[in-house]
């Protein structure tokens, strides 16, 4: 059979590809076992995000009693936090946090990130529990007021189921932007799978396929979040019509 | 059992209250009317102190609930009040809505909250709807279940404020017909209207509200077929 000379090229561009495409594989995913880096910085991407999410909801919940407080103090004290981690990068956050605020105490990084990580999820999930409990109508406060149940029953039993319903969008996608986030981790020295990935290039020297691996995990790790977050949101919704 | 007296409200700088002085007498069905804006919704509230007054004394069974001292949730079990937006917790089912507030605030078991709410049900005739949820329910429905919402409080005044403003026509008639019911078996009742029939029916006095004053106040078939004030003849004109 004679070829062209165009499919010949075409054909060895295409085994060149592969060719590529197969070594580069093998030479920052298989050899030496390298996907591990991958696989154990997702790990710790995904145990700092859970652990910082947790301590984000809790400080935010504290927060915003804090800031929807009477006493002025309170307020006070809220409006500084707020202000100061919304004013500054949170990987900034994170090495005052390790190299000062912990700069002479022995302690576990993984805890070092989750607190930063959550100190400044917090300021954020706050806003967002702020922006449900004032989404709830006046008048259900009144009516609950009315009945004779305390500011406290009725903010537990009336306001607040309602308002996190209405923000369970925002906090998923909290959950979010907080596992990105994570990805400066690294700074503070712990392998993460944005580390995890950069170990690799540093080791062959090829930059796309390690780093184009990793964000694709990022990316499938997100698209699944976001899957299951709707999910819920849709069971939520379809609840909301009984 | 209720003495205002000398009561004063603003917001910002306006004031909404110019001193008030009434009593209102156990049994008494005392209905408030007047134009939009003369603060007849802000004189409702404060006997509940929903509004904080500025100034002036409110007295309830003797009690001075004007007074910081006083429990103002323990006066609110003693007083219901029905919205003009019904304000039915939507979140929760009919039946929940109603024992919410007896189990949570008197401790009142599960069992007996729920006898007291059928029982309840039954006299707003809604009783199949208890395991509905708010969002399945007509204006009218809905007003009705928050009535009897307040009544499952055992209170001993019924505030209501419009409480037929926010429904389409067809329904204002069966929320009217409960409070008629509820009139008639002795509640006291201090109500905000704009249903004059209702009021020439059920009322026992009438309060006609102007700019913060109470203006006039007389039996039904005496303010409305001959009304003192000129500000009475002027609005009564316009709604009659
Ligand atoms: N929380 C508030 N803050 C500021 N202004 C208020 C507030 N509540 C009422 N007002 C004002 O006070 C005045 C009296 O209000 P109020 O609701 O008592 O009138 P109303 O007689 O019930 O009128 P309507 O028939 O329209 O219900 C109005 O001008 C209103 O805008
Ligand atoms: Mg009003």
């Amino acid at each position: 059979m004679i070829h062209t000379f165009a499919q010949i090229t075409q054909q060895d561009w295409l085994i060149n590809l592969v060719d590529t495409l197969a070594d580069g594989f093998y030479q920052n995913l298989i050899h030496q076992n390298r996907f591990m880096y991958l696989i154990n910085g997702l790990k710790m991407t995904l145990l700092v995000t859970l652990f910082s999410c947790l301590l984000g909801i809790l400080l935010g919940m504290i927060v915003t009693y804090l800031k929807m407080s009477k006493f002025w103090l309170f307020r006070f004290i809220a409006n500084i936090y707020l202000t100061i981690i919304r004013g500054t990068p949170s990987v900034v956050q994170l090495m005052i946090i390790y190299y000062v605020v912990f700069g002479h105490v022995d302690i576990n990084k993984i805890a070092v990130a989750s607190i930063a990580f959550g100190i400044n999820s917090g300021a954020y999930v706050s806003e967002i529990f702020r922006s449900g409990i004032l989404s709830v109508d006046k008048g259900q406060t009144e009516a609950g007021r009315s009945l004779g149940l305390s500011a406290t029953k009725t903010m537990v039993l009336i306001v607040l189921p309602q308002a996190i319903k209405n923000v369970l969008p925002a906090l998923f996608n909290e959950a979010i932007v907080l596992l990105k986030e994570t990805a400066v981790m690294g700074y503070i020295g712990l392998q993460d799978l944005a580390r995890g990935g950069d170990i690799i290039r540093s080791q062959t020297y090829a930059a796309y396929f390690p780093l184009l691996t990793m964000a694709l995990i990022y990316l499938v790790v997100v698209m699944l979040l976001s899957y299951i977050f709707g999910l819920i949101e849709k069971r939520m919704r379809l609840s909301d019509n009984r | 059992m209720i003495t205002v007296k000398d009561l004063h409200k603003h917001f910002g700088k306006l004031e909404v209250l110019k001193g008030i002085n009434e009593h209102i007498e156990k049994g008494e069905k005392v209905v408030v009317i007047g134009p939009s804006g003369s603060g007849k919704s802000t004189f409702l509230r404060c006997l509940n102190l929903l509004e904080v007054p500025d100034k002036g004394e409110i007295i309830i069974d003797g009690e001075a609930i004007t007074d910081p001292k006083s429990d103002v949730n323990k006066l609110r079990q003693k007083m219901g009040m029905v919205f003009q937006q019904f304000n039915l917790f939507p979140h929760l089912t009919i039946m929940d809505n109603i024992t919410l507030a007896p189990r949570k605030v008197k401790g009142i078991n599960k069992k007996d909250a729920e006898e007291k709410a059928i029982e309840l049900l039954k006299k707003v005739g809604l009783v199949d709807k208890a395991q509905s949820y708010p969002n399945q329910l007509s204006g009218g429905q809905k007003q009705r279940i928050a009535i009897a919402r307040a009544l499952a409080m055992e209170p001993e005044i019924m505030l209501f404020d419009e409480p037929t403003s926010a429904l389409d026509p067809e329904m204002v008639g069966e929320v009217l017909n409960v409070m008629r019911e509820l009139a008639n078996e002795g509640m006291t009742m201090v109500v905000v209207t704009h249903e004059m029939g209702f009021a020439r029916e059920v009322a026992s006095r009438v309060l006609f509200m102007d700019e913060g004053v109470i203006v006039e106040q007389n039996p039904p078939d005496k303010i409305f077929t001959n009304p003192q004030n000129e500000r009475t003849k002027a609005f009564l004109s316009k709604v009659l």
